[in-house]
């Protein structure tokens, strides 16, 4: 079985979202593959954030998460063989240069909350009374915000939102030896379920690529502002596919952004983290959930072979601009505990060559078949069907035209 | 004036056809045949019981496609119950002669109270044919010139001021409130559930107060809880206070398609009979003989 994960994507941020009643765990996951001296990123939370509250987590979790809910062919078990693997940008959010100094913040209405060294990041808690302030404390700590970003800054201080701010503390990096940024994770207690994407597409060079992984206890997440739409799943492809499953998956997303006219946010996997079927992956255990923030764990009986339980996971995949996604994400718990799964079948043809009365039925129904495979992927790819046939080596069925079938003999 | 009902039924279920098939809704066939045969049945059930002398189908037909747009489960017994109650609570929870509650809102409301396996996914409509959607809602407006539009029009307003305030409070740009405003659910809301007239208050006074109410609730519970479906809470407390706004204001009972003069007959509509009320206050200088309320009359602001 081949799936296709997240890596495909450029620009691509992860986040894992564990909520329940007002608690939520947030998980996010840096791709950043610069210079870590350079990285730096601005998130607006809904409250003050004790140093307990932060932690840093394993970054095998969100890899794990991504394998185990990626979309996926059916009948093979080979991994995802030639994926362009392109990286280049963090979060949703404002990536900038980071300098250590600590500047006027009283005068300027900005106000460090909270200073704190975990793992390899220094991270403060900002609050402030108004946007230029806040813009020229970033400035001035060497944080490039982009032009734009202050009105959108200015929104959330008014909203009473802090802001998360981290970058990476190049002694302790060193001192613990991890070559890559490890995700950062955030627990708080608000109303609000939401996730701020609006700082992400004040200077962004084209759409970003966003993915949620919602664990929640009772069903699958989705937005209420805008509309979730499932991921077309379960139609019979062309076998080549399995070698151009990644490619496929891009085309097949892009495709369904366009005709969605870009404005909704697609859900890609939805359910009960006790099994699945196909697994593209193992589940996850419950360690694993525990250390992603499902807190709930536990408070039942074990599930059957000790795994997770009463954790429901929902993968959500958003392409979005400031055009057509000017509002933040809002979400939503439903009671919808139906399973679904971007799934893909390949069918190969049996090849061998005997010959029996049922031979030339089968040859016939086999050329239909792959007709309509082939139709099926140009309809989810909009690749051109010609290219299609002779990727699959068939070419247009000869429907013989009525007058044909009348006259012609 | 003729009974905007068919015309509302006709549109209710092209929307559900279109949801169904272009926007994918989560409702399968089944719980919309449960739906609209369990609103029916206790529509008829609940006439005999009564004792009413005619079964009406057409309120009972709104309010079960109204629930087919709106509630989502994964239960077909939640479905049906979620009918049965819509259409009871018009029966059972009455103050002064009229009900209180929009049935569709409290079938709601009163299931996803009850039940998380009930839920509203106020997102699902998406945006290509809400253009389409708002055209069928107007030519409605138009055609059925009272259907007591001014409180449709008196909600979207005030609605629209708070979001557009809230944006220029906080400095957003306008795409934001224009996003929150392009919605299918808050049009199904407007035009066919905070307008419904057997529940709204009699007098325009109270209407517009009623109106302004509901779409502060609603913004509230949105923007200040956090909460989702904050305009079907809304509804449902500010339909508690109707009987107030009646009494400060009092006017004559609105029925479905009265007769131009004389008496009405009493088997108009689903209660209609029984609720014959014409007080000595009616100040409702609007309806005149006719029965009518023009829309220059809501521009004017007469109530």
């Amino acid at each position: 079985m081949a799936k296709a994960d997240t890596k495909l994507f450029n620009k691509a941020s992860q986040v894992a979202l564990v909520r329940l009643d007002d608690k939520t765990v947030m998980t996010m996951a840096n791709d950043f593959r610069g210079d870590p001296k350079e990285f730096a990123i601005v998130i607006p939370v809904p409250t003050f954030l004790e140093r307990d509250q932060i932690h840093v987590g394993d970054k095998a979790l969100l890899d794990h998460l991504d394998a185990y809910s990626a979309p996926r062919l059916v009948e093979y078990f080979d991994e995802d063989p030639c994926a362009p693997r392109v990286y280049d940008r963090a979060m949703p959010m404002a990536v900038g240069a980071a300098a250590s100094k600590m500047a006027r913040e009283k005068s300027l209405g900005v106000t460090v909350e909270a200073r704190y060294t975990i793992g390899e990041y220094d991270i403060l808690i900002l609050s402030a009374k108004e946007s230029t302030g806040l813009e020229t404390w970033l400035t001035q700590n060497g944080y490039r915000i982009p032009p734009g970003a202050s009105a959108v800054l200015g929104s959330y201080i008014k909203q009473g939102m802090r802001f998360f701010v981290a970058r990476v503390n190049l002694k302790e990096q060193a001192k613990l030896g991890f070559q890559y940024l490890r995700p950062l994770q955030v627990a708080y207690e608000s109303p609000k379920f939401m996730l701020p994407i609006r700082l992400g597409t004040v200077n962004a060079d084209g759409p970003q690529e966003l993915f949620v992984y919602a664990l929640t206890r009772k069903g699958r997440v989705e937005t209420t502002n805008y509309r979730t739409v499932r991921l077309p799943s379960g139609m019979d492809l062309p076998v080549y596919v399995k070698s151009k499953f990644p490619d496929f998956y891009k085309a097949m997303f892009a495709e369904q952004v366009r005709r969605e006219d870009m404005r909704s946010v697609f859900l890609e996997y939805a359910w009960d983290t006790a099994w699945c079927d196909p697994c593209a992956a193992d589940p996850l255990s419950r360690d694993e959930l525990r250390q992603l923030g499902v807190f709930w764990l536990g408070e039942g009986a074990p599930g059957p072979q000790g795994q997770a339980q009463e954790v429901f996971l929902t993968r959500l995949h958003v392409r979005y601009d400031a055009a057509h996604f000017p509002e933040d994400l809002a979400f939503q718990e439903t009671g919808d505990r139906q399973n679904f799964q971007a799934r893909y079948v390949l069918r190969h043809p049996w090849k061998e060559a005997k010959s029996c009365p049922a031979v030339d039925p089968y040859r016939k129904e086999l050329a239909r078949r792959q007709e309509n495979e082939a139709q099926a992927l140009a309809t989810l790819t909009g690749w051109r069907i010609e290219d299609i046939r002779r990727s699959m080596g068939v070419t247009a069925l000869d429907e013989k035209k009525w007058w044909q079938k009348l006259w012609g003999d | 004036m003729r009974d905007p009902r068919p015309y509302q039924i006709a549109t209710l279920a092209i929307l559900l056809a279109y949801g169904l098939i272009r926007l994918d809704f989560d409702v399968p066939a089944l719980h919309v045949v449960l739906i609209l045969a369990t609103a029916l049945l206790s529509q008829w059930a609940l006439t005999a019981a009564w004792g009413l002398p005619r079964f009406d189908p057409r309120s009972a037909l709104i309010s079960g496609l109204s629930l087919c747009l709106l509630l989502r489960t994964g239960s077909p017994g939640l479905a049906a119950a979620a009918a049965v109650i819509a259409i009871a609570s018009k029966f059972l929870i009455r103050f002064n002669g009229k009900h209180l509650f929009n049935p569709t809102n409290f079938g709601l409301v009163a299931m996803m109270a009850l039940t998380p396996r009930v839920w509203v996914s106020p997102g699902q409509w998406g945006y290509s044919a809400l253009f389409a959607f708002l055209m069928a809602c107007l030519g409605g407006v138009v055609v059925f010139r009272a259907w007591r539009s001014d409180v449709t029009a008196a909600f979207l307003a005030a609605y629209a001021a708070l979001l557009f305030g809230r944006a220029l409070l906080l400095g957003d740009p306008l795409s934001i409130p224009l996003h929150q405003l392009q919605s299918g659910a808050l049009l199904l809301f407007s035009f066919f559930m905070i307008s419904d007239p057997k529940t709204t208050p009699d007098s325009r006074t109270g209407r517009m107060l009623f109106a302004a109410l509901v779409a502060l609730g609603a913004w509230y519970v949105q923007f200040h809880l956090f909460r989702p479906r904050g305009i079907l809470w809304s509804l449902a407390a500010g339909s508690a206070v109707v009987p107030l706004l009646d009494r400060l204001f009092p006017a004559r009972r609105y029925a479905w398609a009265p007769q131009a003069s004389g008496p009405r007959r009493p088997e108009e509509g689903a209660l209609d009979g029984a609720q014959v009320d014409v007080r000595s206050g009616d100040a409702d200088p609007g309806r005149g003989g006719q029965g009518r309320i023009r829309l220059l009359r809501l521009l004017r602001g007469q109530g």
